[in-house]
């Protein structure tokens, strides 16, 4: 095994075999300087192809996507859409629509990253509705009633993650059991009654504007941003991103698997804790059915959003435009007076679509800027 | 049944035809040329071998011909006509079977299945499970491996008995050229007499096998010519393996000489203090009782084969598992066993076995896996510093000779050996006490893996300990400053690296086996 010291080694340079070609490594050498290959290109990436520059990448192509739903209702409403006051309007109920799906999309993008999923968010949300709008609970008032659901929504959060982490169920398993249990708690709470908020601070938050856009849509853009920063600059974001890309190397380069898993069902529950009061403003109300399906709506808005389902990959602006395009599509069939079962249709065919696209677009884009940079 | 021939030879198969002809094939991805001009030849009945650094674009000319990626431009002819293959079972359907340099097998799957995945014998639809066995059990004996049943999850195999299975997969294939990423990287050294064997078998029935591997004297033991990449091009060919000098070849892969291999060993240095100790260490079926100390700025070597339970051991000191009795103490206090964290939080730190599963985020850019132990120090109220982390990845590409230089790319995007010096550069940042290396240098480079020693030794000789496993003897005795040999999960010697001879390691290490020690 001596010769893998290349010292031993005689010097015989001279007699090299005839049939190789000439090559002197000195002159490959030289020219390696002028053609980008095996080595560093030499010039920093750009800022698209830096750290998220996949995601933007994406990004791009959700905009596109958005952008030929507005052009379909301007052309199919081109009597509303001639009025710019009604387009703004029209653009702000489609943000409020967005609003609370958006909020539990951005603590079920951090869960799906950190490669699992929460089946149980919308049965969460109706459970901290149901237990803040309690006669109980309306007695402490506003503040004790947005208490109330953020903590009943990180405390079952909170359930979740012991579950899944130590008590190492599927994070499928153990959410759709939550699904079923929170629900059945909720129900059990309210009695199967409707339970009205006679509280005005908390009804306001759905009906006030502050300088012309509703409260609803600063909450959306406050957690949005929130979790932006958590996931791209925040310590707690890249292991988020370690645990779900690879839990074994996060966990042999000692990072706490088990307490971070934990802590993101925990956020999950937060966020439906909040959507939780959102919603319950916009109906005044709480019920044990309320929040039906969310899960899927945003799981759906995740996964269009560039969010891998294997974990370890996602972005939250995508998950926002994920969202966006969901409502934006509500809105569409609304303002032309469609049915809701064909709506249903096409958002199943809109999920395909955005993903194709967003592949196809994808490849093609990167391999023009590859091309593009070896020949500049 | 063992006279059967191992692969159906084609039987139009001539020794000395030129099988395969690469003319200035190029291959580019974003940013990289990777392959810039390749000239190749392979002839029926020899074993080719292709020499290059790390980056120099080996396994992109492999998935070129295995028709994983399609070349830009340069023509490719197989047994006298051009091709370009659509996808990797068109290459397999001409005849060229590939062992790839990053395993490819489905963990879920059999032995059998995985040996025989996507060309599963049938019979009206269903699958000849009698005969995939059988055939899988006989191609498995020629290997050597008759121990390994054909049922076996692959899940459950050792690293070395999972390259063993992807050899049976390019075997039952009938093929005409079979090409092999580095398939020694992870064997142990009987394992390798083993692989030679049958690639000897393989040749004297007319096929030709390409054969890629950075130890240059396996490439003497097997080869017959030798091309050498250099940057995506070939910079020489057809050269004779046996006896092209050392130092010619060296210079045409690295364009320079390297004059050493492993740094000087300061005169052992007793009086630093014990860091690690530990005490009759024991997991049931992978090691027993188990005694080392490694003192501060010393390196301690662990030979021993696969399946000796030198992996678990290191493992089992870091906390990843957690051990049946003994103790772990740094530094004089006792670990919590079964925990990385407080292992880590002492100062220990672990490049692991296997550098895809156990160590690497492969979508994630290269500075944040060299930092993915380390983010949280350069971090100011939870706020990561990617600045700082970058410039801290920098330097240590810098210490490694890391190609391409851009920490920003995705560590998916590197060569096998670059990302093997991103998992051992992880440690070298932040104030590690002690360094456990499993391979540190599977699949790295003649000239980089010089620079790895050298940075070893430095680390040494400011204070650090360094408990190093291998499977290549000559690396262990070279770097360490003392040995422990290890059979069958058990100590076996422990002597000063200066008192050991190679011969001397490799007796106390054999009669271990390649499936004793590994999990049910
Ligand atoms: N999918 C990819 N995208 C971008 N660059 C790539 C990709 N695959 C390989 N490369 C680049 O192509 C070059 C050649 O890589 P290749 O894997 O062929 O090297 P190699 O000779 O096999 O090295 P090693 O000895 O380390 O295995 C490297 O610079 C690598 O970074
Ligand atoms: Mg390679």
């Amino acid at each position: 095994m001596s010769e893998t010291l290349p010292t031993a080694a005689p010097d015989r340079a001279a007699d090299l075999p005839a049939q190789s070609p000439p090559v002197d490594p000195a002159e490959t050498a030289a020219a390696g300087e002028k053609v980008a290959h095996g080595g560093a290109t030499g010039r920093r990436l750009s800022w698209w192809s830096g750290d998220n520059g996949e995601g933007a990448r994406r990004n791009l192509g959700l905009i596109g996507v958005l952008l030929v739903l507005v052009v379909i209702g301007a052309i199919t409403r081109s009597d509303l859409y001639s009025n710019p006051d009604w387009v703004w309007d029209n653009t702000l109920t489609i943000l409020k629509l967005a609003s609370v799906v958006g909020v539990v999309t951005v603590g079920m993008t951090f869960v799906i990253i950190g490669g699992g999923i929460d089946l149980s968010v919308g049965a969460i949300v109706a459970l901290a509705g149901v237990w803040c709008t309690t006669v109980a609970t309306q007695n402490f008032g506003a503040g004790g009633m947005i208490f109330t659901a953020l903590t009943v929504g990180l405390a079952v959060g909170i359930v979740n993650g012991v579950l899944i982490s130590y008590g190492r169920l599927v994070p499928f398993i153990a959410t759709l059991a939550m699904l079923v249990a929170a629900r059945g708690l909720a129900a059990e709470i309210s009695d199967k009654q409707t339970q009205i908020s006679d509280n005005q601070f908390i009804n306001g938050i759905a009906s006030n504007s502050l300088l012309g856009i509703p409260l609803l849509v600063y909450i959306l853009a406050a957690v949005v941003a929130a979790g932006w920063v958590l996931l791209n600059r925040t310590t707690f974001g890249r292991r988020t991103v370690a645990v779900g890309g690879n839990p074994e190397a996060a966990r042999l380069a000692g990072i706490n698997v088990k307490r971070h898993t934990l802590m993101l069902y925990g956020l999950s529950g937060l966020c439906c804790g909040i959507a939780a009061v959102m919603l319950t403003a916009q109906a005044n109300s709480a019920q044990a059915a309320m929040a039906n399906l969310y899960e899927l709506d945003a799981i759906a808005a995740a996964i269009i959003g560039g969010t891998l389902l294997s974990g370890g990959r996602g972005t939250i602006i995508g998950s926002l435009l994920g969202v966006i395009i969901f409502s934006t599509i509500t809105n569409l069939f609304a303002i032309n007076g469609l049915s809701t079962e064909a709506q249903n249709m096409v958002k199943g065919g809109i999920i395909v679509a955005a993903v194709l696209v967003q592949q196809v677009q994808f490849r093609s884009f990167t391999q023009f800027l590859g091309r593009n940079r070896l020949t500049t | 049944m063992t006279d059967a021939p191992l692969v159906e030879a084609p039987a139009d198969a001539v020794a000395g035809e030129v099988v395969l002809r690469l003319t200035d094939v190029v291959k580019t991805f974003p940013g990289v040329r990777a392959l810039d001009g390749v000239q190749l030849e392979v002839r029926a009945g020899e074993v080719h071998c292709l020499l290059g650094q790390n980056g120099a674009g080996k396994s992109t000319l492999i998935k070129v011909l295995a028709g994983v990626h399609r070349p830009d431009s340069g023509t490719v002819e197989w047994r006298g006509e051009p091709v370009t293959f659509a996808n990797p079972q068109a290459a397999m359907r001409a005849g060229i079977a590939t062992i790839y340099q990053e395993l490819d097998l489905v963990d879920d799957l059999s032995v059998a299945e995985n040996a025989f995945l996507g060309h599963e014998p049938r019979r009206a639809g269903f699958i000849r499970r009698g005969h995939m066995a059988r055939r899988t059990r006989q191609i498995l004996g020629r290997l050597g491996h008759a121990e390994i049943p054909p049922s076996r999850m692959v899940r459950s195999l050792p690293a070395a008995g999972k390259q063993v299975v992807s050899m049976a997969r390019a075997l039952s294939h009938e093929a005409r050229l079979i090409i092999m990423d580095e398939p020694s990287a992870v064997l142990a050294h009987d394992e390798v007499g083993n692989l030679f064997r049958i690639i000897r078998e393989l040749t004297a029935q007319g096929i030709a096998v390409i054969y890629i591997s950075h130890r240059l004297e396996e490439i003497r033991e097997i080869g017959d010519r030798v091309t050498v990449l250099k940057d995506g091009r070939t910079t020489a060919a057809n050269l004779p393996a046996r006896d092209t000098p050392t130092r010619d070849l060296v210079s045409r892969m690295t364009g320079r000489t390297i004059e050493y291999v492993f740094p000087d060993r300061p005169a052992t240095d007793t009086t630093g203090d014990e860091l690690l100790q530990v005490r009759s260490l024991t997991r049931a079926g992978e090691f027993s009782d188990v005694s080392l100390t490694v003192r501060a700025g010393e390196i301690v070597g662990i030979a021993g084969l696969v399946g000796s339970g030198r992996s678990e051991l290191l493992e089992t000191i870091y906390g990843a598992r957690r051990a049946e009795s003994g103790t772990v103490r740094m530094g004089g206090r006792a670990l919590r066993p079964g925990s990385v964290g407080a292992a880590v939080g002492a100062g220990m730190g672990m490049a692991p076995e296997e550098r895809k599963s156990q160590a690497l985020l492969l979508g994630e850019p290269i500075y944040r896996n060299v930092t993915l132990a380390t983010f949280g120090r350069y971090a100011r109220f939870g706020f990561t510093d990617t600045g700082k982390e970058r410039a801290e990845a920098d330097r240590i590409a810098d210490s490694l000779d890391l190609r391409p230089r851009d920490v920003r790319r995705p560590v998916r995007t590197l060569s096998g050996g670059n990302q093997q010096k991103v998992v051992v550069g992880r440690w070298l940042l932040g104030d590690t006490k002690l360094l456990l290396l499993d391979e540190p240098t599977r699949g790295v480079d003649v000239g980089a893996r010089a620079e790895l020693y050298q940075v070893v030794r430095a680390l040494a000789a400011r204070g650090v300990g360094v408990l190093l496993v291998s499977s290549e003897v000559p690396e262990v005795l070279g770097l360490a400053d003392r040995v422990l040999v290890m059979r069958e999960g058990r100590v076996v010697r422990e002597a000063p690296a200066d008192e050991l001879d190679e011969n001397t390691v490799l007796d106390l290490v054999m009669a271990g086996s390649l499936m004793e020690g590994a999990p049910a």
